[in-house]
């Protein structure tokens, strides 16, 4: 391959790559999640949605036997049921920020394909324990950014 | 001098080595996991410093047309990239077991993927254009408009919604972390900014004698 064609190729790739990423940004991350208020608002069966929000506390049961993983996802104002069929990454739990993907059922709750956590900016030592992280990660959960 | 800052960039990084993974305690709610911030973290910063360098330099060339300017750009771009690149591979390793994913299409990382591509993109035009001249020219116009997206990439977590959660060092007020975790990762954060001044030195030197031995 001579020098320039080497450059065309090259140019080719990087122009498509950031084609695809403007394209995957503008569709996907102007709105990255919906909260679970949004969601209830106007929920379609069967459509894709990426939804976010608080795992209530009280509401996770984890059948492992089945892999069967059932949760609410709150932002205050509204509470989503969510299921989902297998594991959920470490940082998940009761109380904390989670994204989730997949679609709204007629049956009336969330099946889940892939569950995410969110985590706060806050890192700690051992020893200094404090609510304040939660807070703010609640706020940015509620849609506040 | 450039041995000196060389020898110092590698007591540096074995002392931020020590701090992060030997001194560091396990951070409560991700354990041992959240010491890949003590390579994630200074690592995106250097590329936001190699990114500016390129665009304070890339304005100087167009001013002043010193070829100087022109391989500090240069040289400060190839740096910017490898630590843009060990950013995005270690946010990966890291997203993975915390947040459950290799990748995500929120804000935060398409952001920072385009402005890796576009920084490719930069040296890919630098070697396409064999005229010395106008290649400078045109790589300096490309240094300056690549460069507002650094700032993009820094607000992208307060400006939409993320997985990736917001700032924890560059915001106001008090950062969102304890000493113990804090003082590694300035450490760290000191000994790759060493690392780059001794890249950037070096690169700028090979390039001014590839210069002259190419006339």
């Amino acid at each position: 391959m001579s020098r320039n064609a080497k450059f065309v190729a090259g140019g080719v790739v990087i122009l498509g790559a950031l084609a695809y990423m403007i394209y995957a940004g503008v569709t996907q991350s102007a709105v990255y999640f919906v909260t679970p208020a949004e969601l209830q608002a106007a929920p379609v069966a069967g459509k894709a949605y990426r939804l976010g929000g608080l795992v209530a506390p009280g509401s996770l049961s984890w059948e492992p036997r089945a892999l069967d993983l059932r949760f609410s996802l709150t932002d205050g104002k509204a509470s989503v049921p969510v299921r989902h069929k297998g594991t959920a990454p470490d940082l998940f739990g009761e109380g904390r920020g989670a994204v989730v993907e997949g679609s709204w059922t007629p049956e009336g709750y969330f099946k889940a394909t892939l569950i995410m956590a969110k985590h706060s900016e806050e890192y700690k030592a051992p020893h200094e324990q404090g609510e304040a992280g939660y807070r703010e990660l609640i706020k940015t959960l509620k849609g506040e950014r | 001098m450039t041995r000196v800052l060389g020898w110092l960039a590698v007591l540096g990084l074995l002392a931020g080595l020590v701090a992060g993974f030997g001194l560091a305690p396990r951070e409560v709610t991700q354990g041992n996991v959240q010491r890949i911030m003590y390579v994630h973290v200074p690592s995106v910063l250097v590329a936001y410093l190699a990114y500016t360098v390129v665009f304070v330099a890339s304005i100087a060339y167009l001013a002043r047309r010193v070829e100087a300017a022109d391989r500090v750009a240069h040289a400060s771009a190839e740096i910017g990239v490898l630590f843009n690149g060990i950013t995005i591979a270690t946010g990966s390793i890291w997203g993975k077991p915390t947040w459950g994913t290799w990748w995500t299409w929120d804000a935060r990382l398409t952001s920072v993927a385009i402005l890796f591509v576009m920084y490719l993109g930069y040296l890919l035009l630098r070697g396409m254009i064999e005229d010395r001249e106008r290649g400078a020219r045109y790589a300096a116009v490309l240094g300056i408009v690549a460069a507002l997206n650094v700032p993009l990439v820094h607000f992208s977590v307060l400006w939409w919604r993320t997985l990736h959660q917001p700032p924890s060092l560059l915001k106001p007020g008090a950062p969102a972390m304890s000493s113990a975790i804090l003082t590694p990762l300035l450490v760290n954060l000191a000994a790759y900014a060493l690392l780059y001044a001794y890249f950037l030195a070096k690169r700028v030197r090979i390039l001014r004698r590839e210069e002259e031995a190419a006339a």
